[in-house]
């Protein structure tokens, strides 16, 4: 089942897909697109993102892949829904997306064992893991001036329960600029699959539902500027659509 | 949610030396910063276990200031008033020399942020945070010694981050914190906020 959350008629509702441009609420009604404001779909506990976790994109940055996974977290802060408004600070010079696949756990545990890993999966969706370069330092790289801006990772629309995807490490991954493909690779080509990481973070940190991993992004990095429509898409998972915005439209008061 | 900075204190800065060369090529702009998240939190008289292979952490003592309110781009003026108390707490990190990479395993595991008593406070940075292993003042960390105070340190993340009621912004740990190893009692103290006990376990998480 695809599930979802939005903001609708005063109340924050789980809803279901629904053929169209639409969604299903727990009773029944029908509510059109544009109608109600998309949330991520689950709150939120630790976000983990990984850094250089395809081959390709770590060679594309001019770095050898790690040894042992490189993880960063984000706060709550930075994570927002299908079809949000992304903020491009003005002045910058490299503002790039990263589509990947994030799951998202459903069950407590500690020091998993790899071959029970997926026990531990709710599902999955998809994000967008925004970055700024030109903030880029090396204390603590990613660092969050770069990584955990307010807004920058998107995340959605829909959570895929485990289930449902027979083999999510062998997923397309697709990133379009304005309906113009700039990004597309294989989950297959993940460093660290999701076996390993669940097993490598939950060695030392007991990993809790709601907690979401954000699994890395191939190669085919690109700058986003104010006004482009990023769809950052997963096979059998989800499309997640996000505009960039400039500082006057994003810090303006009319809304 | 715990944000902690790192190299915000002249003591650290000279511990940890030129900063030129690899990897870092040049001393923080921005409060180099890290997360500290919910498993990471126990209480007062805690047994922290350590990850195997893991004979001692480094503890350091440090104040957060604790948010009252939702709290972005702050300014110099009104940040303070955004603070509604501060909290005593033992940030606790495997040994790292190096501040390259994000410090996951050394700072995120299960237990590595005993977080003691609040108290408001109207002078900061006039607090001194001692910290003693098996009775043994190891540690004193003066927040005069911070060099982005609490207002200039929450202005500065706040530019980019907005921090919800309830977060905790950690002013600074020092670097190479002393070390306290397994079967020891730490007690952290700032006058006029109290004293944080706990203990390292014997046996490994």
């Amino acid at each position: 089942m695809k599930r979802g959350r939005i903001a609708y008629n005063g109340a924050i509702l789980d809803v279901t897909e629904t053929p169209g441009e639409a969604v299903r609420l727990a009773d029944g009604r029908v509510v059109a697109e544009g109608a109600f404001t998309w949330l991520p779909p689950v709150e939120v506990g630790t976000v983990f993102a990984l850094g250089l976790n395809y081959a390709d994109h770590a060679r594309e940055l001019a770095f050898k892949a790690p040894e042992t996974p490189l993880v960063f977290l984000k706060g709550p802060n930075t994570i927002v829904g299908h079809k949000a408004r992304t903020r491009r600070p003005d002045g910058v010079a490299y503002m790039h997306y990263e589509c990947e696949l994030a799951v998202v756990i459903g069950k407590k545990g500690f020091q998993i064992a790899k071959e029970n890993a997926f026990d531990h999966v709710a599902g999955y969706t998809v994000a967008n893991d925004y970055a700024i370069r030109d903030y880029l330092e090396n204390y603590y790289r990613p660092n969050l001036r770069v990584k955990n801006r307010d807004g920058c990772t998107p995340l959605g629309p829909w959570l895929i329960d485990r289930d449902d995807v027979s083999n999510p490490l062998a997923l397309k991954l697709t990133t379009r600029i304005n309906g113009v493909t700039t990004q597309s690779g294989t989950t297959a080509d993940m460093i660290f699959d999701i076996p390993t990481l669940i097993a490598y973070l939950s060695s030392f940190m007991t990993l809790n539902p709601g907690d979401v991993i954000l699994t890395g992004t191939p190669e085919g990095l690109a700058d986003t500027k104010p006004g482009d429509v990023i769809e950052t898409e997963i096979e059998n998972i989800c499309r997640l659509v996000n505009t960039i915005v400039d500082d006057a439209t994003y810090f303006a008061s009319t809304n | 949610m715990y944000y902690g900075v790192i190299l915000n204190d002249r003591q650290s800065l000279e511990r940890i030396g030129p900063l030129d060369g690899a990897p870092y090529k040049g001393a923080p702009k921005a409060p180099a910063l890290y997360i500290k998240p919910a498993n990471t939190v126990c209480a007062q008289g805690a047994a922290v276990r350590l990850p195997k292979g893991s004979p001692s952490v480094e503890v350091a003592g440090a104040i957060g200031l604790v948010m009252g309110r939702a709290a972005g781009r702050l300014t110099l003026a009104n940040a303070l008033e955004a603070v509604s108390e501060v909290v005593l707490v033992a940030d606790l990190s495997l040994p790292h020399d190096s501040y390259y990479r994000p410090p996951i395993r050394e700072k995120c595991f299960d237990g590595s942020l005993p977080v003691g008593p609040r108290a408001k406070i109207a002078d900061i940075e006039a607090l001194v945070v001692t910290t003693q292993v098996d009775g043994v003042e190891v540690e004193r960390f003066a927040l005069a010694d911070l060099l982005r105070d609490p207002a200039r340190l929450l202005v500065d993340v706040t530019e980019f981050m907005t921090l919800g009621a309830g977060d905790v912004l950690l002013t600074g740990v020092h670097y190479h914190a002393p070390q306290a190893g397994r079967g020891s009692r730490v007690e952290i103290h700032a006058e006029g906020v109290g004293a944080l006990s706990f203990s390292i376990a014997e046996g490994d998480a």
